[in-house]
C-alpha cells in the first residue's frame, strides 16, 4: 500500500453495475460471450460486444433469442471456455429450461439477471427483485443452484469475479442476481489488478483418457472437466445418467447422480454462503436485505443506532443456498427480523422458514417499481 | 473380406461399452444416416478427437449415444445454439449436428435459419421422417398435406416446410437433399458438406414406418423405401420435367453450393485486425 491509503496497480473507474460486472468477468477469465439484449442488463452485452473481440481468446455472439444464448453459452462452456450470459426477467424465464440442463451437465457458467418488474414484461426499467425464488426454483426438477446478489458497482465487480470462481469449482451454473438501482447506478470503484485476485479454474482430468469416466464420484464430488476435443470423447447429455455419461433410468444410478449433485454443493455450504453482518453482534433488531435495499437498510440501521435503537443488518451475498447458519446466530439474540424486498416476500418466505416462530418477522414490500427508502425500513425498525 | 468392408469401418467408430440394441425401430431409416455420417468422417480421415456431435430430442437425438466421438445430447430444438457455442470456442473442431424435422424446423425454426444466415462452420443434418417419432405420432412441419396423424386426423390441412428452400433463402452456403434409399448418393452429400466451410444443411428423407407409414397405407417399411424409389428424381432431371409431371416427386441433390467463409473465419479475421490494431 502506498501513502496515500491507495493500493498500487488500483485502477479507478467510474461505472455503472453493469459495466462493473464485465470487468469483473474480463478479470475472471471470461473469454466467451452469448446472449440476447434486454432492458435494464443489455450494457453487460454492449460492453462485452466492445471489449471480447480485441482479447485474444474472446469470442461474443449475439444470438436470435435468449434460449439460444444460454444454449451457445453452455456450448462454449463444454468447449473448455469461461462462458457467461446476461439477461432480465422475460429472457431469464426462457432461459429456465437450458439452467436444468446446465445444472444436469454439469457446466460451469455465470448467468447475470437483471432484474425488472413482472410479471410478464412488467416494469421494463424499474427496479425489483421479483426473481428470487425463480433463480431458485424456475427449472424443473429438483437441483442444487447457487445465486448470488450485489448491492453496490464495487460488489458488482468482485461478486462477478466469485460467481466464476464458484461456477468453476463446483462445476455448476451460478446465477448472479442484480436489480436495476445497481446495474444503472454511476459509482467510482477500483478496479485491482489481476494478481489481488483468487482466480479458480475447473479441474481437468489427468489420467488417460479411456480410464475416464466423465460423471465418477470424486473426494469433493465434483467430477474433473475435459474440454471437448481435448482427447477425452464422452457423451453428455441431459437424460440422467451414469457415470459414463450414458443415459440410465436404473433407480440406483439416477439416485446416485442426483446425491452427487446435492452433495457437491450442500458439503460446501460454508464457503458458498456469503454474507456481511453489520451491528449485529448486540441487535435485537435484525434487518435481512440484498441488492440495492440493503444499502437503505445500512442507512436505516445507522440512523436507528444513532436513536439508542439496537437494531442490525445481516447483508446477503448468498441468496441460495439460504445461509441459514448466519441467520440463525442472529436469531439468538434478536426478538425481531425486518426483511424489506422489492416484491411480495420472496427471501421472507426463507427467513420465516428458517426463523420457525422464534422471533417477530415483518416484511416491507414494494412491487411498484419504486426504491424503498431508509426512511421506511427506519419506520418498520421502530415500530417493533 | 471386401463385402463386409463397411460395417468393418462402422465397428471402430461405436461404443462398445454402450449397451445395445439400440432404440430404433425396425425399418427405421436413422441407423442408415448414422452409417452414412461414419463412412464420411472416416473417408474424410477426420481423427474422432475432433469431431463434435451434437444432436437434439427425438429419435434422431439419440443418435449421438452410439458413436465414439465427442457427443452432445442437448435441449429439444436448441442443437445449433449449443452446436455455434462450440464452434465459436473452437472452430478447429468439426461440429456436426443431427435433428429431426421438428427438433429443427418447429420448435427450433428460429434457430435453423439464425444458424444458416450467420453461415457459421456447422453442417446440420436434418433427419427429415415426416412425423413427431418419440412423442408417438404427432404431425411436424413437414408432415404432407392430407397424411394423417395423431394431431391430424382428418389429414393434415397446413402446407409443409420444404427445408432446401427454407435454408437456400435463410442463407446456407451449402443445401443438398438425400435419402436413406440412394445411399452412395448421400455418402458424397454428407461427405461435401462435412468438409466444406461455413453452415451446410443436408435434408435426408429417412422413412418412419411405425408412427408415419403404418397409419398413411404403407404396408410395410418396404412400402416406403419403394416409394422413395418412385418418386425421387436428380435435381437435372427434375428441372426439365413440366409442372405437372413435377407434382409428387422428390428432387434430389445439391441445391446450394456457395464458398463464403464461416462467421468463425470471418469472426478470426476481425481479431487479428484488433489485435494488430492494438500492438
Amino acid at each position: 500500500m502506498s501513502a496515500n491509503g491507495k493500493k498500487k496497480g488500483r485502477k479507478a473507474l467510474f461505472a455503472q453495475g453493469n459495466e462493473a460486472v464485465v470487468e469483473g468477468a474480463l478479470i475472471a477469465g471470461c473469454s466467451f460471450y452469448a446472449g440476447y439484449p434486454i432492458t435494464p442488463s443489455s450494457e453487460i452485452m454492449e460492453s462485452m460486444a466492445q471489449k471480447l473481440p480485441s482479447r485474444p481468446e474472446g469470442v461474443f455472439v449475439q444470438m436470435e433469442d435468449e434460449i439460444g444464448g444460454l444454449g451457445a453459452v453452455i456450448g462454449a462452456s463444454l468447449a473448455g471456455r469461461k462462458a457467461m450470459t446476461a439477461t432480465s426477467g422475460p429472457g431469464f424465464s426462457l432461459m429456465q429450461e437450458h439452467i436444468g440442463y446446465a445444472c444436469m451437465v454439469e457446466a460451469p457458467l455465470v448467468l447475470v439477471n437483471v432484474m425488472r418488474g413482472g410479471p410478464s414484461t412488467g416494469l421494463p426499467t424499474s427496479p425489483a427483485q421479483g426473481d428470487v425464488q425463480q433463480a431458485r426454483w424456475g427449472t424443473h426438477g429438483d437441483h442444487p443452484i447457487i445465486v448470488l446478489s450485489a448491492s453496490d458497482v464495487q460488489e458488482c465487480l468482485e461478486m462477478t469475479v466469485t460467481a466464476f470462481n464458484m461456477a468453476e469449482k463446483y462445476r455448476t451454473p451460478v446465477i448472479l442476481l442484480l436489480d436495476e438501482i445497481t446495474a444503472h447506478t454511476r459509482e467510482k470503484i477500483f478496479v485491482p489488478p489481476v494478481e489481488e485476485f483468487e482466480i479458480v479454474n475447473r479441474t481437468t482430468p489427468t489420467m488417460p483418457p479411456e480410464w475416464y469416466k466423465p460423471y465418477e464420484e470424486t473426494v469433493r464430488g465434483v467430477p474433473p472437466m475435459p474440454p471437448l476435443g481435448s482427447g477425452y470423447r464422452f457423451h453428455v447429455t441431459g437424460l440422467s445418467h451414469d457415470i459414463n455419461g450414458f443415459p440410465t433410468s436404473r433407480p440406483d444410478e439416477v439416485v446416485a447422480l442426483m446425491d452427487r449433485m446435492h452433495r457437491k454443493i450442500d458439503q460446501f455450504l460454508y464457503q458458498v454462503q456469503i454474507v456481511r453482518e453489520i451491528e449485529c453482534a448486540d441487535c435485537e433488531v435484525c434487518v435481512v436485505a440484498y441488492g440495492s435495499v440493503a444499502r437503505s437498510a445500512e442507512l436505516a440501521v445507522t440512523q436507528a443506532r444513532g436513536q439508542g435503537l439496537k437494531a442490525g443488518l445481516l447483508k446477503l451475498g448468498t441468496l441460495f443456498p439460504f445461509p441459514r447458519r448466519a441467520l440463525e446466530k442472529i436469531l439468538g439474540h434478536s426478538r425481531a427480523v425486518i426483511v424489506p424486498e422489492m416484491n411480495m416476500g420472496q427471501i421472507s418466505r426463507e427467513v420465516k422458514r428458517v426463523n420457525n416462530g422464534r422471533a417477530q418477522v415483518r416484511t416491507v414490500n414494494r412491487v411498484d417499481g419504486q426504491i424503498i427508502t431508509p426512511d421506511e425500513i427506519l419506520k418498520a425498525i421502530k415500530k417493533v | 473380406m471386401s463385402e463386409f468392408t463397411g460395417n468393418e469401418i462402422i465397428h471402430q467408430y461405436l461404443r462398445h461399452n454402450k449397451k445395445f440394441p439400440h432404440v430404433l425401430c425396425p425399418g427405421c431409416g436413422h441407423g442408415i444416416v448414422l452409417g452414412s455420417l461414419i463412412r464420411s468422417v472416416h473417408s474424410l480421415a477426420l481423427p474422432k478427437d475432433d469431431v463434435v456431435l451434437v444432436a437434439g430430442i427425438g429419435c434422431s437425438g439419440r443418435l449421438a449415444v452410439y458413436v465414439d466421438f465427442n457427443t452432445v445430447h442437448t435441449t429439444h430444438g436448441r442443437a445449433l445454439t449449443f452446436a455455434t457455442g462450440i464452434k465459436m470456442a473452437n472452430p478447429k473442431l468439426k461440429v456436426i449436428c443431427i435433428m429431426g424435422d421438428g427438433d429443427a424446423l418447429s420448435i427450433g425454426g428460429n434457430h435453423l435459419i439464425h444458424a444458416a444466415r450467420r453461415n457459421i462452420g456447422i453442417t446440420a443434418l436434418i433427419l427429415n421422417n415426416n412425423i413427431y417419432g418419440m412423442t408417438g405420432g404427432q404431425c411436424s412441419p413437414t408432415t404432407p398435406e392430407g397424411a394423417w396423424s395423431m394431431t391430424s386426423p382428418f389429414g393434415q390441412m397446413e402446407k409443409s416446410f420444404d427445408v432446401v428452400e427454407l435454408g437456400a433463402a435463410a442463407g446456407a452456403n451449402f443445401v443438398a437433399r438425400g435419402t436413406v434409399f440412394h445411399i452412395h448418393n448421400l455418402d458424397r452429400i454428407v461427405t461435401r458438406a462435412i468438409e466444406r466451410p461455413g453452415f451446410n444443411l443436408v435434408e435426408i428423407v429417412s422413412p418412419c414406418h411405425t408412427q408415419f407409414g403404418r397409419k398413411n397405407k404403407y404396408k410395410s417399411p418396404v412400402d416406403m423405401y419403394r416409394w422413395i424409389k418412385k418418386n425421387a428424381t436428380p435435381l437435372e432431371r427434375y428441372n426439365e420435367l413440366s409442372e405437372d409431371q413435377r407434382a409428387g416427386k422428390l428432387p434430389l441433390g445439391v441445391f446450394v453450393e456457395r464458398d463464403v467463409p464461416g462467421l468463425e473465419e470471418r469472426y478470426q479475421a476481425l481479431k487479428e485486425k484488433l489485435m494488430e490494431g492494438a500492438r
